[in-house]
Order: C-alpha cells, then structure tokens, then sequence
C-alpha cells in the first residue's frame, strides 16, 4: 500500500509557539469556564454553612439543662423544655432501627447470599428501588390507612409505633441494598475456606460473611438512622405530636422534627425559639451519626 | 550511570538532559540523558518497573495529569524546555501525539473521533479528505469506510487501536509517542500496526514503549534499554537508562552486561 | 487403622438433623424477609388506591383539571397542587443541575489541591443530611425575608409576566422552589461526581493526548462518556423534588387558589397532604389519598425511568 504523503501542517493553522498565550480563545473559555466552576461550588456549600450558622446561633443560645427536662410551654407561655420531644425522636427512632434493620439485612443476605442472579433477587432489587424512591409523605398515608385509621394497635389510632412503622418502611430499602452491597464485597475465597472446613450455609454467613461485611452495612445503617431521626413527613399524621410526657408506644408522642414543624408555624416566639433549639439538637445529631458513619467506613479502608 | 554515546550524526527531535521523575518522594526513574532523532523509530525496553512508560508519558507532559508526578532536569522540544513555567502543555501535546496501551476510542463516531482531534487543531481542509487519509494511514480504512457514522467502539480491538493512531496522525503532530500499543492485541492486529509504524516513520518522529523484544528489533532504528535498581534505604526501585544506541548494536554487541542478560532473555 | 478416640472426638460428622433444618429454615426465613420489600409495595399501593377508591368514583379524571378544592361543597380538584407539584420540582431542577454539575466537575478535575475537593465533597453530602424540616424552618425565618426585596424586584421590573404578576409577600411558589434546589443540589452534585470519576482514565488521556484543554476535554469527551449516569441522577433527583414534602410545605403557603405567579402562594401535593390529612374526614380523605396515588404514580414513572437509564449505562461501559 502506498500513500502519498503531503508536506506536513499543510492545512493546519500555522505552527504556534510552545508557550503558553492567555489570549487565546481556548486559554480564555478554559479561564472562564473554571471560574463558572469554581462559583457554582462556592454557592452550593454557600447554603450549608448559612443553615449551620443561624441553627447553631438561634437555637445554640437556648441550650440549657431545662431545655432537655422540661416539657414545651402552652401557647402565649413562655420557657420550658423539648424533653418529650427528644424522648420521643429516640423511641420512634429505635422503633424504626428495631424492625427495619433485622428486616433488611435478612433480606440483603437472601438477595446477597442465596440468589444474586435470580429473577426474585432481580424483582426485589427492582421493588427495592422503587420503595426507596417512593415519597417520605405517602409511607405516612400508607400507614395512616393501614393502622392509624383502622385502630389496629389496642382500638388506638395516632401512636408512636405506628410512627416508627411509617419510618421504618423509609429506611428498609437502604439497610436491604447496603446489606447487598456490602455483601457482594465480601471476597468469594472467605465463603469457600467456610464451607471447605464444612460449615453450613448458615454458619458460613452468620459467621464469617456477615462479620466480614460488617463495616459497610454499620456505615449504611448509621445513615439510615439519621436520616430516619429527621424525617417529619411520615410523623405528622402517624404519630401526631403531643404536650405531655410519652405515654407508652401505642399513644400519641412529640418528636422532634414535627415539633420543629407544628412551632415554626405558630405565632409565639416561645415556640419559634423551641423550634430553633430542637433544630440545633436534631442538627448536631445527626451530623455526629454522619461523622460517625464516616469514621466507620474509613476504619476498613485504613 | 553509564550512558553510552555513539549517537548518530542525525537532526535530533527531542533532548533529554539530566531527567529525574518522581511520584511524590518516590523517584521512578533517574538521571536520564539522550537524544532522540528526529524521523527515526526509538524503542524504550527493559523489565517492568524500570520507568521507560514513564520517561515516554513526560515527553508530552502526559505526566501532569497525575498527582503529585513532579519531573527534574530538562526535555528540550523545538528549542523550549517542555518543562518551563511557560510552556503550554496542551501545545506540547497537539505537536506530539500519543498512543496509548489499551485502545480509548472516545464515545463518538468513528468519523468524529478523528474528526474531533483536526478541528480542536484548527483543521481548516477537507475534513472527510482528512479522515480517509488518517484511516488509510493507520491501515484500518478498509475495515471502517462502510461503517463511519457508528461507534468506535464498534470496531475490534486491534481496529480500535488503529483508529486510535489514525486519531493520532490527523492532528499531524511532529512526535508520535506509542505506550505498548501492542500488547492488548492479537499477533495479526500488532503486525499490522507494524506495518502502519513502518509507513508512518517516513513522515514522523515515532517513539514505543515495547515489552516484546522482536518487536523492537522489527520496527526500531535505535533502541534504550532501561533497568531498575534497588536503592540504598528505599522501598521500591529506581529505574535508569543503561544503553542507547543502534537497536543492531542494542542486540548484537551491547556494550553493558545488563543489556546481554535481558536481550538475551537471561532475567526480565 | 484410626483409633476410635479420633472418631468420636468429632461429634458433628455426620450432621445432625437441627442443622440441616436451622440451615433451611434459615434461607426461607431470609426468603420472606427479602419478599417483605414486594409486599410492603403492593400494600402501599392498595392502600392508598383503596382510600383514593371513593374520590375515584366520585370525581373521576375530572379531579386532575378542576382547580377547585372546597371542603365546604365536598367539590375536590387537585390540578392547583399537581401543577405546583410539576412547576417547583421542574423549575428547581433548571437552577440546580447546572449547579450541581458545576460543582461535580469542580470536585473531579484537578483544579485546586485534592484535599480541599475532599472537602468540598464532603460539605456537600453534609448538606444532604440537613433534615428537611429544618431547612424549611430556615426557608421561614432566614432566606425568604432575605430574599423578598430581590423578588419584589422582579415584580417591579418583570411585573408585565404572568410568573410575576404579583406582589411578593412572604410565602410562595419561588421560595419554595429556592429551597428544593438546595435540597436536591447534593443528589445531582454525587451523583454526577461518581458518574464523572467512572469515566475511564484511558478516554480522559487520549482527551488530552490529541491537544484538548481542560474544558474541551470535559465538553467534548468526559461529559458525554458520563451523560447517562448524570441523566439517571437528575431524574432520581427530580423523583426527589417531586415527593418533597416539608420545607416546601412550610414556605410554599399551602394556597388552593391557582396562580400563575410564581411569586404568589401555591400548592403541591404533597404539602397538601402534610397540611391537610391530619384534620380530614370523609370524602376530603379519600380525595387526599387520590392526590397521594397521583404523586405516587409520577414518581414511580420518574424513578422507574432513571433506572432505565443507569441501566442502560452499565451495559455500555
């Protein structure tokens, strides 16, 4: 095969000099186009720091002893605590971690462990998806007509646990897909050195998967908790909210987020100010519970 | 470090001078010195580790897109050090191309993966004229002139790899740098990319990497051989050039006994 | 010859029967609970049909173009809370994925050290963790009288535009949608961020190899490489927007009048729903759970579409 070959650079715009021209039009649009860059990141963790600022000023000043052991104070009264409230958020909270996560890590390790390939394994992940992309607010209707207004708890409507139902379908897609996930990481020689000791299928998991998986799953679940802790909208008619002390798990009971919200909307500054509290202490929660998170999943990476 | 120096009387391309690369306080390679000629084939060889893929990577500052990469001494190109505060190394890079070890044809036609080299260039000719000269010249124009407007990625490996060099040559750089372009591919594809290497060396300065030493001794007009050493103290090896010369010298009368040993198949 | 000694020491070799059973009860146990996901979908679904069943009945398709919903007259509409619903997750999403995009590129591209990427990653997925609720708080007290002169504005000089026909006065459409976009800001910033660092480092370097700059590489090469993991986040995000419920609820002004103004109070399903199930009763209800099966079937679509599309992704690369 022979090609001709034209003289070099022929049609190419004349050989420029090696160094660097701020003028021209690429060097231009390239100093443009960071400085577009570089602003749009600087407004979007603009918001973040905004919002730590004020919950950490307006609601930091309120933080007394009386604020964690005193009850909210009657419309147009002034003073009193969230105590109830905070009380509330941990038990509605652990309702939700206590039968989300056996839930979702049992099913993570069916999907995992028993039929990654299957087409069941494929439909739940598929319905996994779409549960954890269902609305926060509809996982409350849901509960609203399938326990609040048939009275199931003990002829009770509003209670805590119907509350901590209603956040615990949120956080079951996530505990399932870390579960399935972290499983996956686990390396497939730790499964056969199992079962070549002949050890069953549910020591090999119970002991040596699950154990081996579990930085990734405690990292997801930590998440899950947190982000559960600072839910409202699955709460507002659910659990509902109340003045008092909790009552037990089948009454009515006060968290936090719906606190936050039934005070912002109210005319009183007491109230304003409870809420600007509770948002300071839910805030710094749950920013924990993310660092923590993060420290676990750096533990595995070190 | 002994460099030797019977460099032949030809026009030199590129100039190394005193060139040490280190990956954050590692030093991969050390103290290189040579003169590459322009219009010839040079093939880098040596073991793995020895640093020739990264001496090839700093001829085009492709060096720079990785982190904490820093490079000492002096890459003289066209009478500018490459490495100078002034340089643009995206200039450095349109007038020497590279090739690189696993075929990445972008995620476009295979009609506008060479197009798209041309206009950023400033093409300013008959783009469908330059598009078949590009293909025929890295001998894929057979296997592509049906199929254009489809995805590069459509191609076989060792099209894929053509395409990339026609991708490379449609730019007409002045320096092709080749980074093991061979060694994903089938023994019929790297003959023909042989062949493309031939016919390219008329009209471009063609630098390889290559672990095959047939392939060296098939396409090279001149040939450095680099090794590596443990350092006193370090973790890891230092890699430096041994020998550069002829590749007929490199493979029948080295002058080093390291370049013997691993010639001759002895370690390596 | 083994001596009996050995045998006996190893009691489990021939396995008892409680083990195999606890074995096989246990993978049906794991069975069920990973089915428990189908069930809790198809109970959502029944659920909230069954409760929308006697709106349906009533009302019918006519409930998506009526805007009137007047508890007084038991005459439900819900195309005020289904346009606000579209128009705030929309609107919020044209502000925010150019941001988000931005952002993600500024944190993938070696523009500033990597340790102060890190962070800016980091700070970003922090924001993500903000209770919603406590944004809204925020949105009441802080950023809308911030705003309120730029929107008033607006009104003044853009007043001859139906989006801003009217005077700002506190809670309304474009508060909302300002909150929105900080709320889903942090979905499209990570999800573009990993579809942008999945991009091949190969393709990255022939990008540079053949001469581009920074910017026509990521224009050129890395954006379109990445295009439909993006995509899938941006409709993850959008699903996002749609079901979002609190800070909007709390800034939007919960209006059941329709307004073209943006700058007006307005409405959307969900906060609709926030707002009005706990003090419903009757056909009211069954009309809110009608509104709930309607915000539940476009954010199923949407979702379902972004899956297709990540989907899709994986088969190329």
């Amino acid at each position: 095969m022979t090609v001709t070959l034209p003289p070099p650079s022929s049609q190419f715009q004349e050989r420029r000099t090696l160094l660097y021209q701020p003028g021209l039009k690429r060097n231009r649009f390239n100093r443009i186009c960071n400085a577009i860059a570089a602003t749009f990141a600087l407004i979007a963790i603009l918001p973040l720091f905004l919002v730590l600022f004020y919950v950490l000023i307006q609601g930091g000043r309120l933080i007394s002893p009386r604020l964690f052991t005193e009850l909210p104070p009657a419309p147009g009264l002034s003073g009193g605590g969230i105590g109830n409230a905070i009380l509330g958020t941990i038990l509605v909270t652990v309702i939700a971690t206590a039968i989300s996560v056996p839930v979702g890590v049992g099913g993570g390790v069916y999907l995992a462990e028993y039929s990654s390939r299957g087409w069941f394994a494929q439909f739940v992940r598929f319905g996994n998806d779409v549960l954890a992309g269902v609305p926060s607010i509809i996982s409350g209707v849901f509960i609203y007509g399938l326990i609040v207004a048939t009275r199931f708890f003990f002829d009770q409507s509003y209670s805590a646990m119907a509350g901590g139902i209603a956040l615990a379908v949120l956080m079951l897609p996530t505990v399932i897909k870390t579960t399935d996930e972290g499983l996956k990481l686990v390396p497939q020689e730790l499964r056969w050195g199992a079962y070549g000791v002949g050890a069953s299928r549910f020591v090999t998991i119970t002991r040596i998967t699950l154990p081996a998986a579990l930085t990734p799953i405690a990292t997801g679940v930590v998440l899950a908790i947190a982000r559960a802790a600072g839910e409202t909208a699955p709460l507002i008619f659910t659990a509902l909210f109340s003045p008092f002390w909790p009552e037990g798990v089948f009454n009515p009971i006060a968290t936090m987020s719906v606190l936050i919200y039934n005070f912002a909307i109210m005319p009183y500054e007491a109230q304003n100010e409870l809420a600007w509290a509770a948002s300071f202490v839910l805030v710094i929660l749950i920013l924990a519970a993310n660092l923590l998170a993060r420290w676990i999943s750096h533990l595995t990476k070190a | 470090m002994t460099t030797s120096s019977t460099t032949v009387a030809t026009d030199v391309c590129m100039s190394l001078q005193d060139v040490t690369i280190s990956y954050g306080s590692f030093e991969a390679v050390k103290n290189v010195y040579m003169d590459l000629p322009r219009g010839r084939v040079t093939a880098f060889i040596g073991p793995s580790g020895c640093g020739k893929t990264t001496v090839l990577r700093a001829l085009n500052r492709m060096n720079d897109l990785i982190p904490g990469c820093t490079l000492k001494g002096r890459v003289i190109f066209d009478q500018h050090d490459l490495y100078d505060k002034r340089v643009d190394p995206v200039e450095v890079r349109r007038r020497i191309g590279m090739v690189f070890q696993k075929p990445n044809p972008f995620p476009k036609s295979i009609y506008e993966n060479i197009a798209f080299g041309a206009r950023i260039n400033g093409y300013r000719g008959d783009m469908d004229e330059l598009v078949e000269r590009s293909l025929r010249k890295a001998a894929v124009w057979d296997e592509c002139k049906d199929k254009l407007q489809e995805s590069g990625f459509s191609l076989s490996g060792g099209q894929q790899q053509r395409l990339c060099i026609a991708r490379a040559i449609a730019t007409e750089p002045e320096v092709i740098l080749m980074d093991e372009p061979c060694s994903a591919l089938d023994p019929i594809s790297t003959l023909k990319i042989e062949e493309t290497m031939h016919e390219l060396k008329r009209s471009y300065t063609i630098i390889i990497v290559t672990h095959n030493m047939q392939q060296a001794v098939r396409v090279a007009d001149m040939t450095a051989f680099f090794n590596a050493e443990a350092v006193e103290g370090g973790s890891g090896k230092v890699g430096y050039l041994v020998e550069f010369n002829n590749t007929e010298n490199i493979f029948n009368s080295p002058s080093q006994q390291s370049t013997l040993d691993y010639v001759s198949g002895r370690f390596g | 010859m083994r001596s009996p000694s050995t045998i006996d020491a190893f009691t489990l070799r021939r396995r008892p029967p409680a083990e195999k059973l606890t074995d096989i009860g246990f993978r049906q146990l794991t069975l069920v609970l990973a089915g428990s996901v189908a069930v809790i979908l198809l109970a959502i679904f029944l659920t909230v049909f069954q409760g929308a069943h006697e709106a349906i009945a009533t009302f019918g398709l006519r409930f998506l173009t009526s805007s009137s919903w007047n508890p007084v007259n038991s005459q439900y509409g819900a195309f005020v809370a289904i346009y606000g619903t579209l128009v705030t997750s929309i609107l919020s999403l044209l502000i925010a994925v150019p941001l988000g995009l931005g952002t993600a590129i500024f944190i993938t591209e070696d523009l500033i050290p990597r340790r102060l990427r890190e962070v800016i990653g980091l700070m970003v997925e922090l924001l993500a963790a903000i209770p919603s609720v406590v944004l809204g708080l925020w949105a009441i007290f802080v950023m809308e009288p911030a705003i309120r002169p730029a929107l008033s504005l607006l009104h003044r000089t853009l007043g001859w535009m139906p989006f801003f026909s009217t005077e700002p006065q506190g809670p309304g459409t474009a508060p909302a949608v300002l909150i929105l976009v900080v709320m889903v800001l942090p979905i499209i910033t990570a999800i573009s961020r990993d579809a942008l660092n999945q991009v091949p480092v190969e393709l990255r370097q022939g990008a540079y190899g053949v001469g581009t700059t920074r910017w026509g590489a990521i224009f050129n090469v890395i954006l379109p490489a990445a295009v439909s993991a993006i995509t899938g986040g941006v409709m993850l995000a959008l699903g996002r927007a749609m079901g979002e419920t609190m800070a909007v609820t709390m800034i939007i002004g919960n209006s059941l009048n329709f307004s073209f103004s943006l700058l007006a109070p307005g409405n959307t399903i969900s906060s609709m729903l926030a707002n009005q199930f706990g003090e419903a009763d009757g056909i009211q209800v069954s009309a809110l759970m009608y509104a709930a099966l309607i915000l539940m079937v476009l954010t199923f679509i949407v979702n379902v579409m972004a899956q297709w599309i990540v989907r899709r992704l994986s088969l190329r690369y």
